[in-house]
């Protein structure tokens, strides 16, 4: 208990000064913590935000509702949670999360998209999107761009959002809106997308 | 003297004295002078509290709406809140529709563009971002672009009676349910034993109106050990008896019905420091012989004998003069309520004005249960698919309350007759979900 605590202050306290430093800077440049003199690349940044944002994902699907759901049945998982009195769907604890902190900083934002997503308007965007997605269900591994969006430049990962419970495959092989019926365990669905601004401007 | 020099003498008195007639008119209570235009319906009673939404020299800020807004999208459950649009990939869009401030759609002091829903909507609010929509629902082929929201399906804030699964769900619901009731008011927490008319402890140096005092001892207020101080003191220390109360003596036990009054269009006035509503102030019709009343929660509850009764129907129609209102008492919820009233009707089933514009909420909270009346009847009332889940509902089926709520005839009717609308959304989803299961066992 005392070293898994350690552990999320030291991850927490890096995060901190990750998010202090700010990463800006020009393209691809680094972030600079000027108290401990470490830098942080925004790609160093983004991959450490997606360690903390991909664990507690794991973790609620897996832990709360596979266990609940699909193993112990005790609950079930809705997309209506507040109406059916449900545990929230997986992807909406993550877009959750991804709006309280949009509503507290503008260092990075992070969204979950899907080249099949149940939601049309979670389908790639951008041209990084799409091919940061088609990438990242190819190989399985993070896709690192630079794209401007609004006149803004932003430094871009995109990492594979994998089946990591049966709950998972469950549901969207289920679902109405869902383009695909095939999806399988350990397999990519989509994909984390983590956004840097670069520039102010 | 030259003839120029007359003429820029002239105009320059002329700009002295309309700027010297603007600065002095800042300084009045009365900003008349500065409407650009008459405010919507819902804002209209506070358009001359210019500061209520604007800032001197910098607009509207988006949190001079969220102010009064804020807690109802939140509950509304927002469909297209602030939030799903702050991430960069929504750029490009909001470049064509900043929908993360209010004022992008919502214009005000401009009546000529404002809609049916009391607020003005770009009409291509929808199609910036779901213009391939057919492709992704064929049936929705041949709808106009600007129909998503007029033709009774769907809502840009307030989707919670209109969602898919929920139209299914209560897609073979009757006109009117097997139990239509709605919940009863709770008793109120005492504070005291039950008081009696002698037992009143009104200064002994004023001569108290005896019908006053039995007025008061028949009510709640006396049942629940409320006694004349209570409310003409009050609880402030080294406060003073006072005759005359304002709705701040009701806020120390009834927070949250006064809260509700004060954001509503009863109270919003007060809440903006202007003075009470008032009858003549309306732009509904209202009853010529009410224009001089001014809004409180006496006005509508009477000063000592409180018969919620008579503030759910004979209060409104005191001052409410609109065709809904006049054909009340000729519709099928008035007999409910006189059934109800004279214990023919089972308690709950009787519907009055306040049933549907200031209901009875349920609210639940760690193994407690209790019921309030909400005063802010802003909460449903445009657009009116607001009522469906909160009000019709808990008396009708959702298809009927849908049709209902879109028949503009039957709602001046009072809901006398049946809809003579029919909104397919129910139709459509059912109609979807069947072709989706034969798919499956396909």
């Amino acid at each position: 208990m005392i070293k898994r605590t350690v552990c999320a202050l030291a991850l927490g306290g890096f995060l901190l000064a990750a998010l202090a430093t700010g990463c800006g800077g020009s393209g691809g440049g680094s972030g600079n913590n000027q108290e401990s003199g470490t830098t942080f690349s925004p790609r160093t940044m983004a991959d450490a935000l997606y360690a903390v944002i991909e664990s507690d994902r794991t973790v609620y699907t897996r832990k709360v509702v596979d266990r609940l759901q699909d193993e112990e049945k005790v609950i079930e998982a809705s997309e209506h949670w507040k109406d059916d009195k449900a545990l929230p769907l997986p992807a909406q604890m993550f877009r959750m999360g991804a709006k309280m902190v949009s509503d507290k900083t503008n260092v990075f934002t992070y969204s979950l998209l899907s080249l099949w997503p149940v939601n049309k308007q979670n389908a790639p965007k951008t041209e990084v999107e799409k091919q940061g997605l088609e990438a990242v269900a190819k190989k399985q591994k993070p896709f690192y761009a630079e794209e401007t969006l609004g006149g803004k430049t932003f430094f871009t990962a995109v990492y594979p959002d994998v089946a990591v419970a049966p709950a998972c495959i469950n549901c969207h092989n289920n679902h109405k809106d869902s383009p695909r019926s095939d999806f399988k365990l350990g397999k990519t669905m989509g994909g984390v997308v983590i956004r840097i601004p670069l520039s102010q401007r | 003297m030259t003839r120029a020099r007359i003429f820029w003498g002239f105009l320059i008195s002329l700009n002295l004295l309309l700027a010297g007639f603007f600065i002095w008119r800042l300084q009045t209570d009365n900003q008349q002078a500065f409407l650009p235009g008459k405010a919507t319906h819902g804002h209209h009673q506070i358009e001359l509290a210019c500061e209520a939404c604007h800032i001197p020299f910098e607009g509207v800020p988006q949190q001079a709406c969220l102010d009064c807004h804020a807690e109802e999208l939140e509950i509304a459950n927002d469909s297209h809140a602030e939030s799903v649009f702050t991430d960069p990939r929504s750029l490009a869009e909001l470049e064509l529709l900043n929908a993360r401030l209010c004022v992008s759609c919502h214009v005000e002091h401009r009546p000529e563009m404002v809609t049916a829903m009391g607020v003005t909507v770009p009409d291509d609010h929808c199609f910036h971002c779901h213009f391939d929509i057919a492709e992704q629902r064929p049936t929705h082929t041949e709808m106009d672009f600007n129909t998503c929201a007029t033709a009774g399906c769907h809502n840009y804030h307030d989707n919670r009676a209109l969602y898919e699964d929920f139209l299914l769900q209560h897609s073979d619901e009757p006109g009117v349910l097997a139990m239509p009731l709605v919940a009863e008011r709770d008793e109120p927490e005492a504070i005291g034993p039950l008081l009696s008319s002698r037992e009143h402890d009104a200064p002994t140096d004023r001569e108290v109106d005896p019908a006053l005092l039995a007025e008061w001892a028949g009510t709640v207020h006396a049942r629940a050990g409320v006694n004349c101080s209570n409310c003409h003191v009050g609880e402030n220390p080294g406060a003073r008896w006072s005759d005359s109360l304002t709705h701040e003596a009701c806020e120390s036990c009834h927070e949250n019905e006064v809260s509700g009054f004060l954001a509503g269009k009863h109270g919003m006035r007060l809440a903006s420091g202007l003075s009470p509503m008032s009858p003549s102030l309306a732009r509904l019709p209202m009853d010529p012989e009410a224009t001089e009343r001014e809004l409180g929660c006496t006005s509508c509850h009477g000063a000592h004998e409180f018969d919620t009764a008579q503030a759910a129907v004979d209060s409104c129609l005191g001052c409410h003069a609109d065709t809904h209102s006049k054909s009340y008492k000729d519709s099928p919820h008035f007999e409910l309520w006189q059934a109800e009233a004279s214990g023919l009707g089972a308690p709950g089933s009787g519907v009055s004005c306040a049933t549907c514009h200031l209901p009875r909420e349920t609210h639940k909270k760690g193994g407690d249960k209790w019921v309030s009346v909400q005063h802010n009847q802003n909460k449903n009332l445009q657009p009116n698919e607001k009522m469906i889940r909160d009000v019709c509902m808990k008396c009708h089926g959702l298809p009927f309350s849908i049709d209902a709520l879109a028949d503009p005839a039957l709602i001046e009717r009072n809901f006398k007759g049946q809809p003579s609308r029919h909104v397919e959304s129910v139709d459509m989803a059912v109609r979807r979900a069947v072709k989706n299961l034969k798919r499956k066992e396909k």
